[in-house]
């Protein structure tokens, strides 16, 4: 139906509840690490460290990216630009702050 | 007229139809909550208070709604996985448990919200129940609009299995990328909301 053998597609469903067992470990890996009580800048690089393993998860098995076509991949990597560039605008006023 | 590649590949992209909307689509997601994501960094680091979120937010029921999020993601895939087998019992099931885990999230978050209204914290009360309300209430809205589709694919919208299953599975692969979006941005949300 998909192109993939029926074996193919039974192994990647062992990899979907591997992915799931993995996305839930992380979850409360997540939750553990906030009652450390870090610094805040360690907590925020800690917390979006183990948030982006997590996304990139769900991002190559779920949303099988892994085997996805190079015009799927070549759109996103075009949003990821402008999305870092969004990010990066509030530190204009940071810098606004500082002068 | 027939709608072209519904099933089969254009020549160009190597993808079918909806498969490249729903990418674009999300493309254009990202930059909505990016800009939200944005603002509440922009907030935040010039705010001279700023509460810690665990201090103020629910992070068990939280924790929970995270849980709950990742199961459906891994029952909305193997619903998918299901239709590519050719057993439409087991997708109903999948599908099923996915529409009970969404409307599992909002009963959550319902609750969690009926809370803040309690205590009198409304979105006007300071900028972090703002960004708290829109983010979540702006993520809620994401969820509710995928149980919609999800509870078409279940009732109405499952006929085409018969006539057509290879356009009912793509339909299916393409509300699951919508699906898993959804999860990620939770992801996201989560620690950032309540964990810092």
């Amino acid at each position: 139906m998909s192109g993939h053998s029926v074996e193919e597609i039974r192994k990647e469903t062992r990899v979907y509840v591997l992915v799931f067992v993995a996305l839930a470990v992380l979850t409360l890996v997540t939750v553990g690490v906030s009652y450390l009580h870090l610094s805040f800048g360690a907590a925020v690089a800690l917390a979006l460290f183990i948030a982006s393993i997590k996304g990139t998860l769900v991002a190559a098995f779920f949303m099988h990216l892994i085997s996805e076509r190079k015009l799927v991949v070549a759109v996103l990597v075009l949003t990821a630009i402008f999305f870092v560039a969004l990010m990066l605008l509030p530190l204009g006023g940071y810098v606004d702050r500082l002068r | 007229m027939q709608i072209p590649y519904t099933v089969e590949q254009r020549p160009d992209t190597g993808l079918y139809n909806a498969k490249l909307g729903v990418w674009l689509f999300l493309a254009s997601e990202v930059m909505l909550f990016g800009a939200l994501f944005s603002a509440l960094i922009l907030l935040r680091t010039g705010a001279t208070t700023w509460p810690h979120g665990y201090e103020v937010l629910n992070v068990p029921l939280a924790t929970m709604n995270t849980m709950v999020l990742i199961t459906s993601s891994v029952s909305m895939v193997m619903s998918w996985a299901a239709l590519r087998l050719g057993d439409f019992g087991r997708y109903r099931k999948w599908m099923g448990l996915t529409f009970v885990l969404g409307l599992v999230f909002m009963v959550i978050k319902s609750i969690e919200y009926a809370a803040k209204f309690e205590h009198h914290l409304y979105p006007s009360h300071d900028n972090f129940m703002a960004t708290y309300f829109t983010l979540t209430g702006l993520h809620g809205l994401h969820v509710l609009g995928g149980m919609i589709v999800i509870g078409y694919l279940l009732g109405p919208g499952s006929k085409m299995w018969k006539s057509e299953p290879e356009r009912f599975t793509n339909r299916v692969e393409v509300v699951g990328l919508y699906w898993h979006f959804v999860d990620l941005v939770w992801i996201f949300l989560f620690p950032t909301l309540y964990l810092l």
